[in-house]
């Protein structure tokens, strides 16, 4: 009953006129955003940072909110309208959701997106309200060792247990702790990696790298590899979903939240694993087999709902951890940060009003999507109609913007360049980018961890095991490493079977 | 159970991968870079661990990472490549260097918002340099005034940005 009490004083602080101005904003800006293709929901709360920087924190926690949510819906617009999912977590939705747009059915495909999302992204925020304060108990009785032996947790699996190289995840990774220790450390106030200048005394900062690695790198990459223009399909037809449609997608939604919201919540990096399950669940499950691949709608339904239930997913271990287990939850991070707040349970007992006020206005931003969203699709659908020429150029100067609006040196909008390279080399030579972000933004923090515990076990490196909390952790860590190698070896002895 | 797209099987080339290697070479150079710098460093700390510990174990990692990747590449275990377009690539480059010259040397954000969208413009195909100019022009200054009359966030100024 606690929770209800704390929820509703969020509502009341969500409710606020400014603050649901900020919502507003943060949707229209990032389903924007998040509509160009190339631009998932990450890179949109880089690129919009620095429009917060003059605002008060629970205003921005907002807006990012509806950033974040925004960005999605965005990105599964594109997937169904231009088949260009904008993040890999989308690449289901483009599945079905293109072939129901090039049968004229584009309207309710992008209707059930959102609908599911809606239904979706509210269980998932219900359940990070609630499951929140009985994790930050948990968390509290974390000690540095553990807290340690979770973010290497986090690097394994975000690096190298999914995805179809461990050891290029790992070397995204060891790129983004090598970024990670540039500048002075905390603890005793010696520079690293700075080569005599000054500016790099600060560090890298995230948004410089994201954008750099996101932005700068995807134009790059695109320009390298220019093909036609892909075609974008109308919207014809009604908006709205016949009564069969919602009959057959009520189900996929709900499942869909059941794929998206635990696996989000792990740190198992990424919301490709549950929306893929989700479509091959929807697709054994359906009545309608000889719909999937020429356009079911289950097929969207399900995906997207677990890719929104993934999403708020992912907040739950930001929140009360600080725990960031994607680049958009680096980038939120980074977000709180600016501020100096750092999330987790001291954050939940001394700002209450912040971390409610941010989850009840995902309540609300998921209605704002919902309602502002489906009309505007004409001006969605304008929006991806824009020469790509024109569409690059714009992202490249807003790339420069962000990055100059926070620091405006010539060193750092080198490293803006540099990042970019380094992003089309990633692209070209088949790296994985996501590691990068996290390695950068959790690196520090792991190291910080580390030396606390060691410090206060005197030296005993024996420590990191005594704890039955880090002890599993790091075993399961050893588990997540160690195992995609074994089966990759395993397969191939398989195949020497046959 | 075959993965469901999130993998696409390209056939494996025979014959060293020069790319990767010259990758894994990166790596270990950045080691060495990394180990170095933490040698120089001098610092006593009585309990735990130095500044220096981790940036060795991260040369270490690295060091780890470039002789698998040395590994993959000399097994020749990679994707195939497209074909790429250099001279986009350089001109975008070009574009940019040209906006970090701009700055740096006080010509202010408008200018250097102007060339940098012109040049990729060009770079994506387009051949209206003249009204690429004119748009990057128009949309550097719609920011400039966003940011600095309603944001009151300061950018680069040069001698235009003092006119407005």
């Amino acid at each position: 009953m606690d929770t209800f009490a704390a929820l509703a004083h969020g509502m009341v602080v969500a409710l606020q006129p400014m603050n649901l101005l900020f919502a507003l904003i943060g949707v229209f800006l990032g389903t924007a955003v998040g509509v160009l293709p190339g631009i998932g929901p990450a890179l949109t709360v880089a690129l919009l940072l620095p429009v917060t920087y003059k605002l008060d924190p629970g205003g921005s926690l907002i807006m990012f909110a509806g950033i974040y949510y925004g960005g999605m819906y965005g990105g599964s617009t594109t997937a169904i309208l231009i088949n260009t999912p904008g993040e890999s977590a989308s690449m289901a939705t483009a599945l079905e959701g293109y072939r129901m747009a090039r049968a004229g059915r584009g309207g309710p495909a992008l209707a059930t997106a959102a609908i599911g999302s809606f239904v979706a992204g509210t269980l998932a925020t219900i359940g990070l309200a609630f499951v929140a304060p009985y994790l930050v108990d948990v968390a509290v009785k974390f000690g540095p060792e553990d807290y340690f032996a979770l973010m290497v947790v986090a690097f394994v699996t975000v690096s190298a247990t999914f995805g179809d190289s461990p050891v290029r995840g790992l070397t995204s990774l060891f790129i983004g702790l090598t970024l990670g220790l540039v500048g002075i450390d905390k603890l005793t106030g010696q520079p690293r990696l700075s080569f005599g200048v000054p500016e790099l005394l600060d560090g890298v900062e995230v948004t410089t790298l994201a954008v750099g690695l996101f932005a700068v790198g995807e134009a790059l990459y695109v320009v390298s590899r220019r093909h036609q223009d892909e075609k974008v399909e109308a919207v014809r037809g009604s908006l709205w979903m016949t009564k069969e449609d919602w009959k057959r997608s009520w189900k996929p939604w709900l499942r869909g939240f059941c794929f998206g919201f635990p696996i989000g919540a792990l740190p198992a990096g990424g919301a490709e694993i549950p929306t893929f399950l989700s479509y091959s669940t929807e697709r054994r499950l359906t009545k309608h087999p000889e719909d999937f691949g020429k356009g079911a709608i289950e097929g969207v339904a399900g995906p997207e709902a677990a890719n929104n239930a993934s999403a708020a997913g992912t907040l739950v271990p930001l929140l009360t951890l600080g725990l960031p287990t994607s680049a958009t939850a680096a980038m939120m991070l980074a977000g709180f940060q600016q501020y100096g707040l750092n999330p987790g349970p001291l954050l939940f007992a001394e700002r209450p009003d912040l971390v409610w006020g941010l989850i009840a206005s995902l309540f609300i931003a998921n209605m704002m999507l919902l309602v502002l969203n489906l009309p505007l699709v004409g001006l969605w659908v304008r929006l991806l109609a824009i020469p790509q020429a024109w569409l690059y150029a714009g992202i490249l100067v807003f790339a420069t913007m962000g990055t100059v609006a926070a620091k405006p040196s010539v060193v750092e909008l080198t490293m803006l360049t540099g990042f970019g390279v380094l992003g089309f080399l990633m692209r070209r030579y088949d790296f994985p980018i996501a590691p990068v972000v996290v390695g950068l933004i959790l690196g520090p923090l792991a190291e910080s961890q580390l030396r606390r515990a060691l410090s206060i076990s005197l030296g005993d490196p024996m420590t990191l095991v005594e704890s039955p909390i880090s002890a599993t952790l790091l075993g399961i860590a050893f588990i997540a490493l160690v195992a995609p190698f074994v089966l990759k070896n395993m397969s191939r002895f398989k195949a020497n079977e046959d | 159970m075959t993965d469901s797209g999130a993998q696409e099987t390209k056939p494996a080339r025979r014959g060293v991968d020069w790319a990767g290697v010259a990758i894994a070479a990166g790596l270990a150079i950045l080691a060495l870079v990394i180990a170095l710098d933490a040698m120089r460093i001098h610092a006593n700390v009585t309990y735990g661990m130095g500044p220096q510990a981790i940036p060795i174990a991260i040369a270490i990692g690295l060091g780890v990472l470039a002789i698998g990747n040395l590994v993959n590449a000399l097994r020749g275990d990679v994707p195939e490549r497209e074909h790429m377009d250099f001279r986009s690539v350089g001109l975008v480059l070009a574009g940019l260097a040209a906006m970090i010259a701009i700055i740096d040397f006080g010509g202010g954000f408008i200018p250097a918002m102007t060339v940098l969208f012109a040049a990729t413009a060009t770079a994506f195909g387009r051949r209206a340099i003249l009204t690429d100019l004119v748009i990057g022009f128009v949309i550097g200054t719609v920011i400039y005034v966003v940011f600095s009359q309603l944001l009151t966030l300061s950018l680069p100024a040069g001698p235009l940005e003092r006119l407005l």
